[in-house]
C-alpha cells in the first residue's frame, strides 16, 4: 500500500465547539481532495460554452464600457485624472473576482448536495474550491488589465509587487463571505435569491464607478471596513502606478478581511455538522 | 481476528421532526415555517414536534476481518449507522471508534460529474473516497481494465449509459483498499455479470482480513457474503448472531408485522404520497376462496384493498422467495387488452393468475400503489403465504428441495 498510514483510531461523537474547519492535521489529511476539487471547479466552468475563458475577461470589459459611457462621459464622474475606462478596469478586475467567488460560492454546498449527503469530507473545499478557480479568471484578466495599461502609455512601477497581497485580501473576503453564505444557504434557500442583489448593492458601496476621494476623511479610511475598498483602491495604485499608496485603506481592509474570514469560518464551522441532515 | 476494527457505545442518533434545531433563530425559523407549510405533507408529525431516535444505545463491536450484514426493515436505522460510520453525519449520543482507513459505498458514482470526462472522474472520485494521487494513478490501468471502458475514457460521463457509470464508480470504489468498507445497496445495479464480478471483489477484500459492513435487502446476497448478521428494529440492535440465525429472526420479524392489521405498519415507502394506503392484501385460490394457502397451478388472485379510490390507479406486485429474492413482478402499468377498469369496484385492486406457476414453498408480496401518476404507498412483505403442491401443465410439482422457484408447463421426447 501507498503511504499507509498506522492504523489510527478515530472516535466519532457529537462534537461541540469548532473542531472541523478550523482543524488543519484534517484539513491536510484530505489535501489530495481539495486540488481534485479545485481541479473540477475550473476544469468545468467553462466547458460546452463557445466562448470559453474568454467569458473571465468579457465581464469586467463589459462593464468597463457601460460605466464609462454612463458614469465617465455622461455623469462626468471624477476619476482622479486618470482615463475613465483605466480607472474602472483596474477596478473591476479585482471586483469581478470577487463577485463571481460570492455567486458561485454561496451556491457550492446546495450545488453538491449529492455529494454532501453521500461522503464525508471537510466540506469547506466547495466554497474554497470556488475561490481558488477564480483565481485562473483572474489572472487571465490581470494579464489584459497589464496590456491595456502599456498599450495606453502607463508604466507599471513596483507598486505592482502588492498584487499579491491585494488579491490575498479579496480571497479572504469572499471565502469568509462565501462559506457563511453556503452554510446558511443549505438552511434556508432564500440566500439564493438575496446574493445577486447584495452584489449589486455592494459593488455601488465600494469605489469601482467612482473614486473614494469623494469621499471626506476619516470616512473615507474608514469605509475601507469593507475590504473591497482597499483592494481596488489599492489596485489603481499597484497598476496604474500612479498617485500614493492608500496604506490606510489597505491596512483597515486587511484587518476587516482577517475578520470577516474568521466569522465566515467560525459560522460554517458551527453548522457543518448538521449539513448532511438539513440538504 | 483480534484487532477491533469498530466498536461503537451507546450509539445514538436523534432526528427532531420538523421542530427547529437548537440555536437557530425563533423569528427566522417561524417566518420560514409559515411560507413552507403549504408544501409539506405528513402536518401531524410536525404538530406534535416529535423527536425520532434513528438509531439509539447501539453497542457493537466489530474485529477487523469480520463480515457483518446489516438487515432490517425500512426505518430501521440500517442506514443511519452507515451515515454514521461513514462520517457524513455526527451521532447524537455515544460514540464510534473506528480504527483503519474507511471506505464507504453509500451510492456509487455520487462523485461523478457529468461534464468531466471518465479519465477525470476517475481521479476526481478516487480522491473523493479517499486515495491518494499517487495510488489512483498507480492503479489507473486496473481501474479502467476493470469497468471495461478503456475506449470511452476521454468521453464525458453525462454522456454514458446508467450502466456504464455504475460500473466505472464501482471499480474506482472497488481498488480503494481500505481497513473498512462500507457497502448499501450497490449490488443492485450493473448488469448480471458485472454483478457476479462486484461480488468477487467484496469476497476479495473480506478474505483478505478486511472489515465489510454490508446492507442489503437481498437476503441471499446477505447469507452468501457475510459472517455475522445484525438485525436492527427502530433504532435498536435486537439480534446479534452468525447470519443464518439473524436472517431467520427476520424473516419471522416479517411474518409477525405482516399478520397484522396493515394500516398499523410504519415501516412503508418513504417516497409514497400517502393519499390512499394498502388497508389489506391477500392471495386466495379463485375457486376455494382460502386466503393465504394456494396451490400450483391453480387459478389464484391476489387483492388489494386500500383505503381510497383514486383516479387512475395502478399497482405492482412482486412476489419473493423466503430469502427475499424476487421470483416475478406484476406491472398493471404495463397494460394487456385483458386489464378492465370497473367503475363499481370499489376501493381494491385485483389480479388474477390463470395458473399459478409457483413451486411449493413459502413466499411474500410486496406491494406499490400508484396514482395520479405517484407512489401512493408501498409496503415491503404485506403478506405471506404458502404455496401448496398442485400440478402445473398436467404434471405434478417436483418434490420439495427443486432448484428454482417456478414451474412452467412443458413436454418432452425421450427414447423409448
Amino acid at each position: 500500500m501507498f503511504r499507509s498510514m498506522p492504523a489510527e483510531t478515530i472516535r466519532l461523537q457529537p462534537t461541540k465547539g469548532f473542531s472541523r474547519v478550523l482543524a488543519p492535521r484534517e484539513l491536510w489529511r484530505y489535501r489530495d481532495l481539495a486540488l481534485q476539487i479545485a481541479v473540477r471547479d475550473i476544469t468545468v466552468r467553462y466547458r460546452q460554452t463557445l466562448l470559453g475563458a474568454a467569458w473571465a475577461v468579457l465581464q469586467p470589459i463589459g462593464f468597463m464600457l457601460v460605466f464609462s459611457l454612463f458614469f465617465g462621459q455622461l455623469a462626468g464622474v471624477s476619476s482622479d485624472g486618470l482615463p475613465y475606462p483605466l480607472f474602472s478596469l483596474a477596478a473591476l478586475v479585482p471586483w469581478t473576482f470577487f463577485a463571481n467567488a460570492m455567486l458561485l460560492g454561496s451556491e457550492s454546498l446546495v450545488g453538491n448536495s449529492a455529494l454532501v449527503s453521500k461522503i464525508y469530507f471537510p466540506r469547506v473545499f466547495m466554497p474554497a474550491g470556488v475561490v481558488v478557480a477564480g483565481f485562473v479568471d483572474l489572472a487571465i484578466s490581470l494579464v489584459i488589465l497589464i496590456v491595456v495599461t502599456l498599450v495606453w502609455g502607463f508604466h507599471p512601477s513596483f507598486a505592482i509587487l502588492a498584487l499579491p497581497v491585494l488579491v490575498a485580501i479579496a480571497a479572504a473576503t469572499a471565502l469568509g463571505i462565501s462559506s457563511a453564505l453556503a452554510a446558511l444557504n443549505v438552511r434556508f434557500r432564500d440566500v439564493r435569491y438575496v446574493v445577486p442583489f447584495a452584489i449589486q448593492l455592494w459593488l455601488f458601496a465600494t469605489p469601482v464607478a467612482y473614486p473614494s476621494s469623494l469621499i471626506a476623511e476619516p470616512w473615507r479610511t474608514l469605509s475601507a471596513i469593507n475590504p473591497m475598498v482597499g483592494v481596488v483602491e489599492g489596485f489603481r495604485w499597484a497598476t496604474l502606478g500612479t498617485g500614493s499608496a492608500p496604506v490606510a485603506q489597505m491596512a483597515v481592509s486587511a484587518g476587516a478581511a482577517i475578520v470577516m474570514l474568521f466569522a465566515g469560518l467560525a459560522y460554517f464551522d458551527r453548522v457543518e455538522r448538521s449539513f448532511a441532515d438539513l440538504i | 481476528m483480534s484487532e477491533i476494527a469498530i466498536e461503537t457505545h451507546e450509539l445514538g442518533k436523534r432526528y427532531n421532526l420538523g421542530l427547529a434545531q437548537r440555536g437557530y433563530g425563533t423569528l427566522r425559523e417561524s417566518l420560514t415555517d409559515v411560507a413552507r407549510r403549504p408544501f409539506r405533507r405528513g402536518e401531524e408529525k410536525e404538530e406534535r414536534g416529535d423527536v425520532l431516535w434513528a438509531l439509539r444505545d447501539l453497542s457493537l463491536t466489530i474485529r477487523s476481518g469480520e463480515v457483518v450484514g446489516l438487515i432490517g426493515h425500512n426505518g430501521a436505522g440500517k442506514s443511519t449507522l452507515l451515515k454514521i460510520l461513514s462520517r457524513i453525519t455526527e451521532p447524537s449520543a455515544g460514540y464510534a471508534d473506528l480504527t483503519g482507513r474507511v471506505g464507504s459505498l453509500l451510492e456509487v458514482g455520487t462523485g461523478f460529474h457529468p461534464e468531466l470526462t471518465g479519465r477525470e472522474n476517475i481521479f476526481l472520485n478516487g480522491a473523493i473516497l479517499g486515495m491518494r494521487r499517487a495510488e489512483i494513478r498507480a492503479r489507473f490501468d486496473e481501474i479502467v481494465e476493470f469497468a471495461e471502458m478503456e475506449r470511452f475514457l476521454d468521453t464525458p460521463v453525462k454522456r454514458y449509459s446508467s450502466g456504464m457509470s455504475v460500473r466505472l464508480a464501482f471499480s474506482v470504489a472497488a481498488h480503494l483498499e481500505p481497513e473498512i468498507l462500507l457497502v448499501d445497496e450497490v449490488l443492485a445495479v450493473g448488469d448480471a455479470a458485472f454483478q457476479r464480478k462486484s461480488l468477487g471483489k467484496m469476497n476479495e477484500v473480506a478474505s483478505q482480513g478486511r472489515t465489510v459492513v454490508f446492507v442489503s435487502h437481498n437476503l441471499a446476497i446477505i447469507q452468501a457474503l457475510c459472517t455475522r448478521g445484525v438485525l436492527l428494529e427502530r433504532g435498536e440492535a435486537v439480534v446479534d448472531a452468525p447470519v443464518g440465525q439473524a436472517i431467520d429472526q427476520y424473516l419471522r420479524s416479517l411474518e409477525r408485522s405482516a399478520s397484522r392489521d396493515l394500516l398499523e405498519r410504519t415501516d412503508r415507502d418513504t417516497r409514497a404520497y400517502d393519499e390512499t394506503l394498502v388497508r389489506e392484501l391477500w392471495i386466495e385460490d379463485l375457486e376455494a376462496g382460502t386466503p393465504d394457502v394456494v396451490i400450483a397451478g391453480r387459478p389464484t388472485r391476489i387483492v388489494v384493498a386500500v383505503t381510497e379510490e383514486l383516479l387512475g390507479m395502478e399497482c405492482q406486485l412482486t412476489i419473493a422467495n423466503s430469502l427475499g429474492q424476487p421470483v416475478c413482478t406484476f406491472d398493471s402499468e404495463v397494460s394487456a387488452p385483458v386489464d378492465q377498469r370497473e367503475r363499481d369496484l370499489g376501493p381494491r385492486i385485483e389480479c388474477s393468475i390463470a395458473s399459478l406457476p409457483l413451486l411449493p414453498g413459502r413466499y411474500r408480496i410486496d406491494v406499490v400503489v400508484k396514482a395520479k401518476r405517484q407512489i401512493q404507498d408501498g409496503l415491503q412483505a404485506a403478506a405471506f403465504f404458502d404455496v401448496e403442491p398442485g400440478v402445473i401443465g398436467e404434471r405434478p410439482t417436483p418434490a420439495l428441495g427443486a432448484d428454482g422457484n417456478v414451474a412452467l408447463p412443458h413436454s418432452w421426447r425421450l427414447p423409448e
